[in-house]
């Protein structure tokens, strides 16, 4: 526990005192509460054994596909693969018109356009990988000349990375400054896109970087804390998830602001989507119960629960023929 | 970004572990001599304490009933177990144990039904923890040469074991596989109100095949107890259970030449530093008071923080309380049941409210209780003195007393400042501190960024008031052996 960062932050000049200098922001994050990593990890393991069954297993589902970014970030994506995502995303199974949209599909810059047009006036968002994603390696002019470009083809939401190397080598102003430059590009010329900061948990590696790259994150005007980019090994995990949950609930018992969280990679299965849930259900709760507030980065986590909401309506597993292939 | 829905509650619905798998007899007598007897005493009610229903009557042991009891054990040792190699012995544990893990469900709603804490503790605490126990001492039995007593340590002869009601099996498991593992033959008894899995856990040893007599099981209330401790035949006694009891057993066997091991009550301190990790101190908090409805000898029960955190930990641990969810303790996301009684219900009432008249807030998590069986809700009193009585004595319930302190040294002053000293807990970044404190603490169990975390290898046992002798680990098979 510490000598309060939270009550800095909430005091806006307090929070000017803290970015002032690299080493006043390092002792401001460093002075940040510690994670035990095996307290932290008997949490998470501890909440995953809830047993969700019958009514509250179907609002679970329902609730998972409108909060599922449905994703695809590979090299050989094209125009034909994106258009069956974003029917996918709109209308997840085409024999039942009960099932909801995703929250968003999400894409990388050059197929952003391409998704617009297809979502049109849908609901469904169009989220953009960007700042050179996914390692983040290339200068800042470049990254935000990537943002911009997202941005002006009409993506609603930025995701993108942080500069992994600088937090690493403790240059966390460096880092801070990088996301309020994209956070600026994202309003420019009237555009409203949401800012959403991948922390890539995978490389930061202790549970105490998490937590800080998590303030650090929503200190510069993060709009979502995301976890990783799907490209890392570890992606998403329940602690690391907890852990990022913990800060946007300290970031708003300080600041009055909520933020919102994104698992990203690896969440493949009905239940590994109810875990995530009962996480956000009882540790920050019911107010980010939303896709506005949380978002479940993923793509084949979809079929798996459009076969688990068929199963609960029919009382009969069917199979992966009864749910499309995109 | 327009914020569209406005979220609805995530509600659990009911998930209750089924209670098809327990066969449960209107009616259970003894079991002495590898057979189920009937008694000569009386018989007693055992009351699933969440619903007040009646489980099963089961029979009181009477005098003459233990005399058999004894003598059986006596024949057994003699005749065979105290015979048997070590080998042979570690067979018949390693039997027991696996047969607990082959029934593991049907033992956890067992105990759940019969004791009232929740499935998930019982599922994925109490009775994991069992079946490691008989697997762990098993390993021992061919190696007691090599523990650390010398060449050829002997066993004692008839152990007489009287287990409370707060971990049924958990608590036999501690008693019977150090003490067969080591050559002995036992008596057991288990408590007045949670008798049913120590019978099934007989069944077990049937099905095991173990020599008759080897086991006996003998249920009843206090004089069932007093009868068996008092009994000339017996070699040993091992009690777990409340400090006056423990004292009464103590001055039975006094000036005889059985050996006595004692496992008493405790009121531990939990001591958290500025500069410890909030969210997993405010989960060890939970843990070291709220698990097992707090019906735990070495329970947390006394929370010292340090001064200039208190009011944002209590403020934490208080939003973190509001989470917990009480009720059917067979429903699997159940985290606090049912207090074990009627009678200990009363108890945690009366001290509560002598909390109250002391002068220390007192603070109840907002849960509904269930009109039937009995339920005490998640409660912290802050503003606690060491002064208090409810910084004092042992309240065996979900009472939480929270006190502070300025320095390093005001704390191991209060944490020690008790007539207890079961157990302890540190929660701080800093490793030199955690060695520090735990050398200066006079309890036998000290956790670090942890607490109520058990395993077989681990000793358990405490300083003064808590008892004197082992369990667990190597050390626990001193109690079993004719060693010093």
């Amino acid at each position: 526990m510490t000598p309060s960062p939270a009550s800095v932050v909430a005091d806006p000049a307090g929070l000017a005192d803290v970015t002032r200098s690299d080493a006043a922001l390092r002792r401001f994050l460093h002075g940040l509460p510690g994670v035990d990593q095996v307290g932290a990890d008997a949490r998470a393991a501890a909440l995953s054994t809830r047993s969700i069954k019958t009514t509250a297993k179907a609002f679970a589902i329902d609730l998972a596909v409108r909060m599922i970014d449905l994703t695809t970030l590979e090299g050989a994506d094209t125009p034909g693969k994106v258009r069956s995502l974003c029917a996918k995303a709109r209308r997840p199974d085409p024999h039942d018109a009960s099932v909801p949209a995703t929250a968003a599909v999400c894409v990388y810059n050059d197929l952003v356009g391409l998704a617009k047009a297809e979502l049109g006036g849908s609901g469904v968002k169009v989220a953009a990988v960007s700042t050179a994603f996914p390692s983040g390696r290339a200068s800042l002019a470049v990254k935000l000349a990537d943002t911009r470009d997202a941005v002006t083809q009409g993506a609603d939401e930025i995701d993108m990375v942080i500069d992994r190397g600088a937090f690493l080598s403790g240059r966390y102003l460096e880092v801070l400054e990088e996301i309020a430059a994209v956070k600026q590009v994202c309003s420019e010329g009237g555009a409203d896109a949401h800012l959403k900061v991948i922390l890539e948990t995978g490389e930061l590696a202790t549970y105490d970087n998490v937590r800080r790259a998590s303030w650090l994150a929503m200190m510069a005007g993060a709009d979502f804390i995301k976890t990783s980019t799907g490209k890392i090994s570890p992606a998403a995990t329940l602690p690391v998830t907890l852990v990022m949950l913990e800060a946007c609930r300290d970031w708003r018992d300080a600041t009055g602001a909520m933020v919102g969280m994104k698992p990203a990679g690896g969440i493949r299965t009905t239940k590994d989507a109810m875990r995530y849930l009962v996480l956000v259900n009882e540790t920050v709760g019911t107010d980010w119960l939303t896709p506005d507030w949380f978002r479940l980065g993923a793509s084949s986590l979809l079929n798996d629960l459009l076969l688990q909401r068929q199963r609960m309506s029919t009382g009969r597993y069917s199979g992966p023929d009864y749910v499309t292939v995109d | 970004m327009a914020r569209a829905s406005k979220p609805k509650p995530f509600e659990y619905a009911p998930a209750p572990e089924s209670r098809a798998v327990v066969d449960l007899a209107s009616s259970y007598g003894l079991f002495i001599d590898g057979e189920f007897v009937d008694g000569t005493g009386g018989a007693l009610k055992s009351v699933n304490p969440a619903t007040e229903e009646v489980l099963a009557e089961v029979a009181e042991a009477s005098e003459a009933d233990i005399d058999l009891a004894v003598k059986a054990a006596r024949r057994a040792y003699t005749r065979v177990w105290s015979k048997m190699s070590g080998a042979e012995r570690a067979k018949y544990l390693f039997r027991i144990a696996r047969i607990v893990q082959e029934r593991s469900r049907e033992l956890a709603v067992l105990e759940s039904l019969d004791n009232g804490k929740p499935i998930k503790e019982s599922r994925d605490v109490d009775v994991p923890l069992v079946a490691a126990h008989f697997f762990y001492y098993a390993g021992w039995a061919d190696k007691l040469e090599h523990a650390g007593f010398g060449p050829d340590p002997r066993p004692l002869g008839v152990a007489a074991q009287v287990i409370p009601w707060n971990f049924p099996l958990l608590m036999l498991a501690w008693k019977i596989a150090p003490a067969l593992a080591a050559g002995n033959t036992v008596v057991l008894k288990p408590a007045e109100t949670t008798p049913l899995t120590a019978l099934l856990f007989a069944e077990i040893c049937q099905q095991a095949e173990l020599p008759p007599g080897v086991v006996n099981i003998v249920t009843g209330a206090g004089p069932t107890g007093a009868a068996l401790v008092a009994h000339p035949g017996v070699d040993k006694v091992a009690f777990t259970g409340s400090t006056e009891v423990g004292k009464a057993i103590s001055r039975a066997v006094a000036g005889t030449d059985k050996r006595l091991t004692l496992e008493l009550g405790g009121k531990a301190a939990n001591i958290v530093f500025d500069d410890a990790p909030v969210d997993q101190t405010v989960e060890g908090i939970v843990a070291g008071i709220f698990f097992n409805q707090g019906h735990v000898c070495c329970a947390g029960s006394r929370l010292l923080v340090q001064e200039s955190v208190a009011e944002e930990l209590v403020s934490r641990l208080k939003r973190r309380l509001g989470t917990l969810r009480l009720g059917d303790p067979l429903d699997k996301n159940t985290d606090i049941g049912a207090i074990n009684s009627l009678e200990q219900l009363e108890r945690i009432r009366h001290l509560a409210g002598v909390g109250d008249d002391e002068g220390a807030e007192r603070w109840t998590a907002d849960c509904d209780l269930p009109a039937k069986g009995y339920w005490f809700a998640p409660t912290v009193f802050t503003g606690v003195s060491q002064a208090h009585r409810i910084a004092r004595e042992e309240i065996f319930g979900p009472v939480l007393s929270v006190l502070t302190f300025r320095t390093p040294s005001e704390a191991i002053e209060k944490a020690n400042n008790t007539a207890y000293g079961l157990s302890a807990g540190i929660w701080t970044e800093k490793g030199s501190r955690i060695l520090r404190m735990a050398g200066a603490m006079r309890a036998g169990v000290v956790w670090a960024n942890t607490f109520n975390r058990f395993d077989p290898t681990s000793p358990f046992g405490g300083y003064k008031e808590s008892g004197y002798g082992r369990e667990g680990g190597r050390h626990g098979l001193a109690a079993y052996l004719d060693v010093h």
